[in-house]
């Protein structure tokens, strides 16, 4: 309740120093339109805004769950087996020197203008980090465990779904929740560089026709969007924290 | 269960560096033998080659069993640390060991088992919400689930409060009788209370100094109980 406070508190004022910057300043409403119109226009443009949002929305879902799921089954690879850690993971760390942004306009090509590249971006985002936090947690196991596993008379699999895995859900967690925060930044990349929905398009659109205001909007709807997807992945990862 | 006798003769060392010399010892079958010495004198690598965790010990030596039958699926461990997974409730912790095998886990059995440690009020609960007493008490269990003709104890009270460690002794002596126990301690009046045996480990190799002959779980208060345990810290000071 205290935090709702504090997080409300901190955006009012931060409302006000924003309206008192463009009284100030007398800054034209193209450059800085005052939260009054982007409010106003939020609420006019209400339907469109939502329509495009729930288009970045499904490409932001789908691209976590994808590239959660993969990071999940390429980190098992690698902890399970010797040889997919000496070809993988050089390939994964290689593939670090490419900047993710840089491909967006490949996965355009490939993929088209539809929601698949937009997906693809934010999957690929996604991937690398999931995959190394639930990796290091997976070989970080204490070895106490391991040990009365394998005296126990354990297989190597069955260690690594019962004790690794576990053990490691709170690495993945943690890996989870900077994906929530990274794959609407794929998402929007994605749709900058060629789309015909989305918020990314909306803004482009609206910088376009100096329809600041409804750039602002945007603007607002997609860290609106970010937020809700960030205290979902809180609450669904909570579980596995210790 | 025919628990057999163990023994040991080598020596061992980590990383080229030598942990002990040359030994000989045996350990009786069937019986409690507490193997006590100073800290870092290698009680554990003992303990850690008979459970074959083997890795980076070079061991130059033989370990046998009495019936010559393998270590492997005959040996299970308690460690200082109760090593309880704090995602399974108490029951399927016990169960650890059949779930790794693929075997069935007979929940039935691992709550009765739970019972006789005292935590029949506890069966539902996480391992975070015991105290360390009450979790050593569920390693027990899994230990006893396990049902192995070799037991080998660790230090597993060490780390107790002084009810809760007297308490897990008498458990202990009770539940594990008729195996094969290696218990190692650096503690001299857990060694007087629970020993049928004991190897006296110090730099220069094991001694076997003679409990008294009353049955183990010896009372704390009782003579000799405490005549054997000032005996044996003077053998341990004696032999630094
Ligand atoms: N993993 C290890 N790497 C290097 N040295 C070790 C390792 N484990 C144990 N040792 C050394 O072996 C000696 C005996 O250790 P340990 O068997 O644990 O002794 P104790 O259980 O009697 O306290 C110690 O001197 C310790 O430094
Ligand atoms: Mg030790």
């Amino acid at each position: 309740m205290t935090r709702v406070l504090r997080i409300t508190g901190v955006t009012l004022f931060a409302v006000i120093l924003w309206q008192a910057l463009v009284s100030a300043t007398g800054l034209p409403r193209f450059i800085l339109p005052a939260p009054t119109l982007v409010f106003d226009t939020l609420w006019k443009s209400r339907a469109l805004i939502a329509q495009h949002a729930l288009v970045t929305g499904t490409e932001v879902l789908l691209g976590l769950l994808i590239g959660a799921a993969l990071g999940f089954g390429t980190a098992l690879l690698l902890a399970a087996s010797h040889l997919a850690r000496a070809v993988l993971r050089p390939m994964l760390v290689f593939s670090q020197a490419v900047p993710v942004f840089a491909l967006a306009p490949i996965l355009t090509l490939w993929l088209g203008y539809g929601l698949w590249s937009k997906i693809a971006m934010a999957l690929l985002i996604i991937y690398f980090p999931v995959t190394s936090a639930f990796f290091d947690a997976l070989m970080r196991t204490p070895t106490g465990w391991l040990e009365l596993a394998k005296v126990m008379g354990s297989t190597p699999l069955r260690m690594l779904w019962r004790i690794q895995v576990p053990a490691a859900m709170p690495g993945f967690a943690s890996g989870l929740r900077l994906a929530a925060v990274y794959a609407p930044i794929g998402a929007i990349i994605g749709e900058w560089v060629g789309a015909s929905q989305g918020l990314g398009y909306l803004m482009l659109l609206a910088n376009g026709r100096a329809k600041t205001d409804l750039m602002f909007a945007a603007l607002i709807a997609l860290a609106v969007l970010t937020l809700v997807l960030h205290a979902a992945v809180d609450r669904l990862c909570r579980r596995w924290d210790r | 269960m025919t628990s057999p006798a163990l023994s040991l003769s080598g020596s061992a060392s980590i990383g080229g560096e030598q942990v002990f010399a040359p030994l000989v010892f045996t350990v009786p079958a069937g019986q409690w033998t507490c193997l006590l010495g100073p800290s870092g004198v290698g009680k554990s690598t003992i303990l850690r080659l008979f459970a074959g965790l083997d890795d980076g010990i070079t061991f130059d030596g033989q370990i046998t069993t009495s019936n010559d039958l393998p270590f492997k699926g005959r040996v299970s461990l308690m460690a200082q640390s109760d090593l309880l997974m704090p995602w399974l409730d108490l029951p399927e912790n016990v169960c650890l060991g059949a779930r790794l095998r693929g075997e069935s886990a007979d929940l039935t059995r691992a709550c009765h088992l739970l019972t006789q440690v005292g935590l029949s009020d506890h069966l539902d609960k996480r391992p975070t919400a015991l105290s360390g007493g009450q979790r050593q008490r569920v390693a027990l269990a899994r230990t006893l689930m396990e049902d192995r003709p070799i037991v080998l104890l660790d230090e597993p009270f060490s780390a107790l409060d002084a009810k809760s460690r007297a308490q897990m002794q008498n458990l202990a002596a009770d539940l594990l009788t008729g195996r094969t126990v290696l218990h190692v301690t650096h503690d001299t009046a857990e060694a007087a209370r629970l020993a049928d045996q004991v190897l006296l480990m110090g730099a220069n190799g094991i001694t076997c100094p003679t409990p008294p002959q009353t049955h183990p779980p010896r009372a704390f208060d009782a003579p000799e109980t405490q005549g054997f345990d000032g005996y044996l810290l003077r053998l341990m000071l004696e032999a630094t």
